[in-house]
């Protein structure tokens, strides 16, 4: 269940959550008293303009950001509370990120990369190969572990890219535009990937997207409008 | 745990041209730092080894060089005669020695240097077992013979084997190239204490210095208390090489000081050049610092990483400046000794210690390189910096 009414229960609950950017004597309000729950399992999907402030809802959802005002809850953590190190572990911990650009480290290979978020955990080596070598399967890419992200394709990037994501198990993926660099084919590629993480696994997927075709693959969809969330389509409780 | 090392190290690795300047840049500061000190510390090490623990200098009072001191032959009998000397079949172990500066043209360029001419006792040999002939024979008592100090053969003009000198209104033979094991000796030309004297139109009974060997060094305080406790003598005596020891200070001084200073206005430029390879690879990895701190790596590791590519490629500059000046240990040069004002040849010295010097300097020109930009990616705000192309 995805509600907007600040009254829900879900992992993710955001209160009030107003975001300002200073630009001289400007003051851009860019998210402005908004308020959303999600619950576990969902695939939710938001849309809007350029400058609507999805990724900047995004990167607060993730502790990337921190809010002007208002709070957000995950798993009953209160993360605009917790310091910078804490908020650095708890992303550790909880948050798998799927970039626009990819963002692999082009010195490390494939399976290095993927392996990065298991180094800040205490799993032995051996316990990391193998998760490692899950992950990458479940992407696809077993074969392709000690290839550097130059010698990969745009969608093999972005294929590692979600198994580093979802190699810890965390409690969501948050997904900023993961299709937006990719030709059609591997654009379908990586949503059926998404899709079958959220239908299989009941992964918690929060998707920015410009592109209706990947929205129309979340269940639930969001559109935000000038840092207001306007719209919804789904199972959605106003 | 950390970043990855094998991060740290691959990110060096690509960026391989502007670590290279900032490589060489410290590499050169090093080295320069590295020579200067080598320099200094084969001055020192040729002086001191001049002395023997064994052997006592006796000058007179008040005389802070050899060459400003004046014995004569009564306080040298009484000298001969103190206790802790050193005796054999031939007497007391002493070498009444008298000191002239004379100027001879180098070899190298032509113009005169002064060497230190040495007129010494037969007993000589006994006090200095060190200094050895290797080639031709020693002086003849009595004759207007010099035998030369081996990097004095090879710095002055006219002293082959053989070949005639003059100086003094005499002309001296050389006959013999003495080895004195790289000490100050070898920059020396020895004869005849008695005909220096006579050459030189001096007094006889005249001596610069006595050095004496005594029966062991622990015997040099019975033998310094008896002289400084004798009512006929006005002498100062030292343990010979402690008198070298001194006679280094002003030179080694002047060299480490100056060594200091140069490597310090190079390491503040191959500060810059590190901060300049650190900046650089930071702003073109703006982005991967931004997925790390995204990914929960805090800030205190990318410090470290970044810190540590820094160290890494100090240490390369350390490791390839120490390499560069290497082939200078055992290297002669020569420069006046300001105690006796004559040229003393002495090899380049690059010890163990003097290298870990060069490379603990190298590592703090890393760690004043990198830390400012490893502070400013720790602290970089994640959110904007994954904004940044």
């Amino acid at each position: 269940m995805v509600r907007l009414d600040g009254q829900g229960q879900g992992l993710i609950q955001v209160r009030g959550l107003d975001k300002v950017y200073r630009r001289g004597s400007e003051v851009i309000h860019v998210l402005q008293g908004l308020n959303l729950d999600v619950d576990a399992g969902e695939f939710v999907a938001f849309m809007g303009p350029s400058g609507s402030g999805k990724t900047t809802l995004l990167n607060l959802l993730g502790g990337l950001d921190r809010p002007s005002a208002g709070r957000i809850i995950v798993d009953g953590v209160d993360i605009t509370r917790l310091s910078n190190s804490e908020l650095a572990r708890w992303r550790a911990r909880h948050v798998g990120f799927v970039f626009q650009t990819f963002n692999l480290i082009p010195v490390l290979t494939a399976f290095q990369n993927v392996e990065l978020p298991l180094l800040l955990t205490r799993l032995s080596r051996a316990e990391r190969r193998q998760r490692v070598e899950a992950a990458l399967r479940l992407v696809g890419l077993a074969d392709r572990m000690k290839h550097y992200p130059r010698e990969l394709s745009g969608g093999q990037e972005q294929r590692v890219a979600i198994a580093r994501a979802i190699v810890t198990d965390p409690t969501f993926l948050l997904c900023d535009e993961p299709t937006g660099d990719l030709d059609r084919r591997s654009a379908e590629e990586i949503l059926d990937l998404l899709v079958a993480l959220h239908r299989e696994f009941g992964k918690t997927i929060l998707l920015v997207t410009h592109d209706m075709r990947a929205a129309e693959r979340a269940p639930v969809v969001l559109h935000l409008d000038k840092g207001v969330l306007v719209e919804a389509r789904g199972g959605v409780g106003v | 745990m950390g970043i990855p090392v094998l991060y740290t190290i691959r990110s060096a690795q690509v960026r391989w041209v502007p670590n290279l300047v900032a490589v060489v840049s410290i590499a050169g500061t090093v080295a320069v730092f590295v020579s200067m000190l080598a320099l200094a510390s084969g001055f020192r090490a040729t002086l001191v080894a001049s002395g023997s623990a064994q052997n006592a200098l006796v000058r007179r009072a008040g005389s802070t060089a050899e060459v400003e001191s004046v014995l004569t032959i009564e306080e040298v009998r009484t000298i001969q005669d103190a206790p802790g000397i050193a005796r054999d079949d031939q007497g007391p172990q002493v070498s009444p020695e008298a000191l002239v500066i004379v100027a001879r043209p180098l070899r190298q360029t032509g113009t005169d240097a002064n060497v230190q001419l040495r007129g010494v006792s037969p007993r000589v040999w006994a006090v200095r077992p060190n200094v050895r002939i290797v080639a031709g024979r020693a002086f003849t008592p009595g004759l207007p013979e010099v035998i030369v100090g081996k990097h004095a053969a090879r710095a002055y003009q006219g002293t082959e084997l053989g070949s005639t000198l003059r100086f003094g209104g005499t002309a001296w033979k050389v006959v013999g190239i003495f080895d004195a094991g790289g000490t100050a000796f070898d920059s020396e030309i020895w004869c005849d204490a008695v005909l220096l004297n006579q050459a030189f139109q001096r007094p006889a009974q005249i001596f610069q210095s006595v050095t004496v060997r005594l029966v062991s060094p622990d015997a040099f305080s019975s033998f310094k208390d008896a002289l400084t406790a004798d009512p006929r003598l006005r002498v100062q005596v030292d343990r010979e090489i402690d008198y070298y020891r001194k006679n280094s200070q002003a030179v080694t001084r002047m060299i480490e000081i100056l060594g200091t200073l140069v490597a310090f206005i190079m390491g503040i430029g191959a500060v810059f050049a590190g901060l300049n390879t650190m900046y650089s690879a930071l702003s073109a990895r703006v982005r991967e610092v931004a997925v790390l701190r995204a990914l929960g790596f805090g800030a205190l590791s990318v410090l470290g990483a970044f810190l540590l590519e820094a160290l890494l490629i100090a240490a390369i500059g350390g490791l390839a400046g120490l390499f560069l000046v290497l082939p200078l240990n055992g290297w002669t040069t020569s420069t006046i000794n300001w105690q006796t004002f004559s040229h003393l040849s002495f090899a380049f010295r690059v010890t163990p210690r003097l290298a870990f010097e060069g490379f603990f300097f190298a590592l703090g020109i890393g760690f004043l390189g990198g830390l400012p930009p490893a502070w400013r990616a720790a602290r970089w705000p994640v959110a904007r910096a994954l904004r940044e192309l």
